[in-house]
């Protein structure tokens, strides 16, 4: 008996005793190589026979296109943000998540509540408030926190992009005129973020500022093991 | 009620009316919106789930039926957060009066009927501002329902309620659906001192009815044009 856990009781019409799959959560920051390790997983997951889905944020196919509109022209508050992406994380829980989950699946999920929650909170979102709202979500099996500092991300960031993002820097909060000064600030804040997240959810946390084969390893090891019980 | 929000005191007025499909609520409020306005009054009128950028991911959910009823609920709250933050808050502190045809009544109902806890939804409303008067449309059921069903209308899908498997049949389900809806209107009116209206009246009476009750509770002199 494999009964999933929701943080509080589960949505209408789902029936947690029948979700038999796992639910692996690959968290970290922007660039901290989460999608790379997710493909490796996913690999390393069918290669063993397991069935394997993917997850992330804003692949609803609800409102993943009217977000990526909204993100651009910049013009919803930041309340109707946190609904809006809660809204694709439901669709995608509800729609693709748990569905896998049932039919024995091991679905694994690039981001989950938890990015979504602190960035919310650095956009001033109550944390109450976001815990309420995400309160009908599954507790994952496991929730691998991809653990980088800031100087490398920012290193990773412009090595792969040759330039930082609007969001990723932060820049609608208005730290700081400078792009790289307000990208250094709201990471570290994540960061801060994270960690209290990392207090109260109990996160793994692996050390990320190593080589993609190493982390791998590590993942891999610590999944094995949650696999055979 | 409050009427501060952070400790600001909010100058304007909200007015929202509440109630079943059929039941009037929409003629009526629009009569009050054209009176006020006729009569140079600050007046702003919104309605439920009409906000441009979430209006196009209702509309596709709702077609392909993709919606849960938590998914339901969130996105008809991103449309709701997106008007009161964007329009129906800072029209309020601008010392307008606001009217709205349905508010977070209309989602408290629903959403609980399609299973929603209702603790979980008061949560996702629970910055927002209360009216200052909610008139519910309080018509026997069986008006509401043919005033919709008569026509034999093309249900829509969700409208119907065929989301919650009540009947095969639309109609039947819209009936089933609507009554349930109804029974929690009623469980609200005492908690958020509803405004009955029993609506069987004239539209003409029951317009010179609301106006009585707004001239009642609004100082209307303080929100003319031009006051400041």
């Amino acid at each position: 008996m494999n009964q999933k856990l929701f943080f509080g009781a589960p949505p209408p019409n789902v029936d947690p005793a029948r979700l038999c799959g796992k639910l692996i959560v690959i968290e970290g920051l922007d660039s901290s190589g989460r999608t790379t390790q997710v493909s490796l997983l996913s690999d390393w997951l069918e290669e063993q026979g397991n069935a394997v889905i993917q997850t992330g944020l804003k692949r609803s196919e609800l409102v993943s296109e009217s977000l990526e509109q909204a993100k651009k022209g910049n013009v919803l508050s930041p309340r109707t943000v946190s609904l809006f992406y809660a809204t694709d994380f439901y669709d995608q829980l509800e729609n693709r998540i748990i569905p896998s989950l049932k039919a024995g699946f091991v679905v694994i999920a690039d981001r989950y509540i938890y990015t979504l929650m602190a960035r919310d909170i650095l956009r001033g979102a109550d944390p109450e408030w976001l815990k309420i709202l995400y309160s009908r979500a599954i507790i994952p099996d496991a929730v691998f926190f991809l653990n980088v500092d800031c100087n490398s991300l920012l290193d990773r960031t412009l090595q792969s992009r040759g330039k930082l993002d609007y969001w990723e820097s932060g820049m609608d909060i208005g730290y700081a005129r400078e792009w790289y000064d307000s990208f250094m600030i709201y990471q570290q804040n994540m960061r801060v973020e994270f960690r209290k997240l990392h207090k109260e959810f109990h996160f793994n946390v692996i050390n990320a500022n190593r080589s993609q084969r190493t982390i791998h390893n590590e993942l891999k090891k610590k999944i094995e093991l949650m696999l055979e019980k | 009620m409050k009427n501060e929000i952070n400790g600001e005191e909010i100058k304007g007025k909200l007015i929202a009316v509440e109630g079943l499909d059929g039941s009037g609520k929409s003629t009526q409020v629009h009569l009050l919106y054209k009176w006020l306005l006729g009569n140079g009054y600050k007046v702003f009128f919104t309605e439920w789930n009409s906000s441009d950028l979430v209006k196009e991911a209702t509309k596709k959910g709702k077609k392909r039926q993709l919606l849960t009823p938590t998914t339901f609920s969130l996105i008809h709250a991103t449309d709701f957060t997106d008007r009161y933050e964007r329009q129906i808050l800072p029209m309020l502190k601008a010392g307008y009066i606001v009217l709205c045809d349905r508010y977070i009544f209309t989602s408290y109902a629903r959403d609980q009927v399609r299973g929603c806890d209702p603790d979980w939804l008061r949560n996702i409303y629970r910055h927002v501002i209360l009216p200052d008067i909610v008139f519910y449309f309080q018509l026997p059921l069986e008006v509401s329902l043919s005033r919709i069903l008569d026509g034999r209308p093309a249900l829509k899908y969700f409208e119907a309620g065929m989301d919650m498997n009540l009947s095969p049949d639309p109609y039947m389900s819209f009936r089933l659906f609507q009554g349930r809806v109804k029974e929690q209107y009623e469980l609200m009116v005492e908690e958020f001192h509803f405004t009955v209206l029993q609506a069987e009246l004239l539209i003409l009476q029951q317009q010179e009815k609301m106006k009585e009750v707004v001239k009642s509770k609004i100082n209307l002199s303080l929100y003319r044009k031009g006051v400041q």
